[in-house]
This record gives structure tokens, sequence and C-alpha cells, in this order.
């Protein structure tokens, strides 16, 4: 390590790079050596999606974010319908709005399983509830 | 000279060019000096670089194939070291062969091999497809060579997943072209955090060392010498420790390097900001 590079991780904080080495294979042993428990996906899947609607409207309905594996490398794959950004993000946290879209989505799932009949499609169930734009999507 | 106490032991790391035949090469070399009957087959027989590395590139007329063919004897296919004579080579086969031995065939040679030496060596290739396979059926335990790169541990991660369906025990790892420098200033992963992440024993440590390729070059692996490089000393010690004696590791991540690095570290463990 030259002088220069030391003064740039004083400046920068950056991580040493042995660092950041052990956290990425970590990271990448972790998917290599089992399949995420569906249980834990589909948290992460939630809180993803919180954070990305608090910069925009996405049509939750369509989203789909899944671990796919191919050739022996597994990838984390969003795909998130981006219906409008938002001109102001909104704060982080539940408190203000996070509550918003989880508690669509379960309000969704909550009222299939009420109804439990064939005829409601999840897309319709939110339009009921809701009061914003997002949902009076058919 | 033993029949059933032979120990077969294969060399894997599963990323190519991290010192698996240089591994093997010294380590065969090392044995040979403690006394040992070694036996070391080459089963990249695709890509064969073991004869290279050993200096006996010019000498081998015969392979496994032909024993298995039964078109030579096995002592007519064994190259033997003329520095060392208790060490041969077995080459798995030549580069024209279409198609690779099956692994009954490797644990027939396996097998044969045992049967004359202390120690069986097998250079497995790399990947982790059937020519490795086959090598890893034929072998009793392992040895991972890994460098503290993150494809070269990754790849290591895989073949001991691999080795553990096998029945491939105990496991050990070599971790090599350590750079002590580089370590002590967290630029490179640690030996703790290879260890950790693979979850095996460490067998040895060997640093980054010019003269591993003078050797190469010159055909003579570092164990031949008799002041041997700090390399060379490595391969010795993990040749020792394989045959049982305790010899202290000594990790290079937690050496200081001076005044510099020991103001990094300090600094690093007070404000723990990078």
């Amino acid at each position: 390590m030259t002088v220069l590079d030391f003064i740039n991780h004083l400046l920068r904080r950056q991580k040493p790079s042995g660092t950041m080495a052990r956290q990425r294979l970590q990271l990448v042993l972790a998917h290599d050596r089992s399949d995420l428990n569906p249980e834990l996906l589909d948290q992460m899947r939630r809180e993803i999606l919180e954070v990305v609607q608090r910069y925009v409207e996405i049509d939750i309905e369509s989203c789909d974010v899944s671990l796919e594996t191919e050739d022996r490398v597994t990838a984390l794959l969003a795909n998130l319908p981006i219906k409008r950004t938002r001109e102001f993000p909104l704060p982080s946290g539940s408190s203000a709005f996070g509550g918003g879209p989880s508690a669509r989505i379960a309000v969704a799932s909550a009222e299939t399983n009420v109804i439990g009949g064939p005829s409601p499609s999840p897309a319709t169930a939110p339009a009921e509830t809701g009061e914003s734009p997002a949902a009076s999507q058919p | 000279m033993t029949t059933a106490s032979a120990r077969i032991i294969l060399i894997c790391s599963g990323k190519g060019g991290v010192g698996k035949t240089t591994l093997t090469a010294n380590l065969g070399i090392a044995l040979a000096r403690l006394g040992k009957t070694v036996a070391v087959l080459d089963a990249d027989f695709g890509l064969r670089n073991l004869d290279l590395l050993l200096g006996l590139e010019n000498r081998i007329i015969y392979t496994a194939q032909e024993v298995l063919a039964e078109t030579c004897r096995l002592d007519q296919a064994l190259v033997k070291h003329k520095q060392q004579p208790n060490l041969a080579l077995l080459p798995a086969g030549n580069p024209r062969m279409l198609e690779w031995l099956t692994p009954e065939d490797m644990q027939t040679i396996a097998g044969l091999l045992a049967e004359r030496s202390d120690y069986v060596l097998i250079d497995a290739p790399a990947g982790i497809e059937q020519g490795f396979k086959n090598a890893a059926a034929a072998s009793k335990e392992a040895i991972v060579i890994t460098t503290p790169e993150v494809s070269a541990v990754r790849d290591a991660d895989r073949v001991i997943g691999l080795l553990a369906t096998m029945d491939v025990r105990p496991v050990q790892l070599v971790l090599n072209r350590v750079r002590p420098k580089m370590m002590a200033n967290q630029e490179m992963l640690a030996v703790d955090d290879v260890t950790d992440i693979l979850a095996l024993p460490l067998l040895g440590l060997v640093q980054e060392d010019e003269r591993v390729i003078v050797s190469t070059n010159r055909g003579e692996p570092l164990t031949l010498e008799a002041n041997p490089s700090p390399a060379g000393q490595a391969y010795l010690n993990i040749a020792r420790r394989l045959c049982g004696d305790e010899i202290p590791l000594i990790d290079p991540s937690k050496k200081r390097h001076g005044l510099r690095a020991r103001l990094i570290n300090k600094l690093r463990k007070t404000t723990g900001l990078f």
C-alpha cells in the first residue's frame, strides 16, 4: 500500500479490498451452497418492494422477484414494472407510509382468502379497498 | 513397501492455475526425501503437465492406458525420478486419447500404485467434470489447494461440496500464493477468512515466491534443493505435517510489517472506520 493509498483510505473511508472480498464471497457462497428458503425469499421480496415503492409507483400485481439458477450461477431477478416516479421520495420507515403498500398486499391476499372462490382476481381486490390510482387499474 | 496402509491423496482445486501440479510435484519430492515411497499420478491427461514440472517429460513411454490394456507392465510405465528414486510418475493417458478413463479404471490404477507405495498423489484436472470425478473416485483423502482470491475460493467451495458427497475424507486445505504484506494490510483475503469460509483444517501456507517460476522453468521442484526458498520450505512442512509432524503455522495476516502497517492496523482497530 502506498502512502497515497493510505490517504485515500482515510479520506474516502474506503473498506480494504480484503474485507470486500470476504463479504462478496460470503454472499455468493450462500447462494451457491443452498437455495434460499422460501419464507426468507418472500420476506426479502416484500421489503424490496417497500423500498422501491418509496421512490416509484410500481405495478404490484405484475412484480416478480425470484432467484434463478442457470449453469450453477444463481441470480436474484426482480422485474418491477414502473407506473410513474414519485415527485418526492417517501420517507423510510413503515410508520409514515410503509404500511400502505404492504397492507395492500396483505389486504389482497386476505380478501382472496376470505372470499375463497375463484371469482375475484388479486388485481381487483385492492381496487375495492383502494384509494390510490395505483390500485384502480383493472 | 506397504499395501493397505498406502494413503491415496487427491490434489484438487476446482479453478485452474492455482498450483495443483506444483504442489503435487513438490509434495511428491518432499515425501520421497522423508524416505517414503511415492507414486504421483497425473489424472489430467488432456492437459498433462506434471511430467514437465518434475523434469520427466522426455522419459514417458507408456501411460496408465497401456497398463490397463495390459500392453505393458506397471513398472515399465512408471518413470522414476533420477535424484529421488523413491518417487515415480505415472501419467493417466496421453493427450491424443479421446475418451476419459472410467472411475473404475482410475480405482484400478490407484490400487496398483498403492500396492507399491506409501503415498499415491493424484493430480486432479481443473474443473468439476468427469475427469475430476474419476480422479476423486480413486482417492481416499484430499488436499484442496486455493489462493486468497474470490474466484479460487469459490471454486474450491464447489469442489469441497463434491468431495463430501463422494465420501472423500479427510479434506485439508493448502493456501497458496500468499502475500504477507497485502494480508497484513487487509488488501487480500486473510488466512482466517479462507479457513472460516471453507471450513477446512489448514495443512499449509505457501508464500508467493519467484523461485517457483525458476524451478518450473528448469523442471526441478523447489523441494529438491538442500536449502529451499520460502515456498520450498512450505512444501517440505506440508509433507511433514502429512506424515504427522506438528509444525506451527505462522499466519502472515496477523504479522505486523513495519511502522506504517502497525499504524494502519491500530487505526482500523480503534476507529473501526475502514
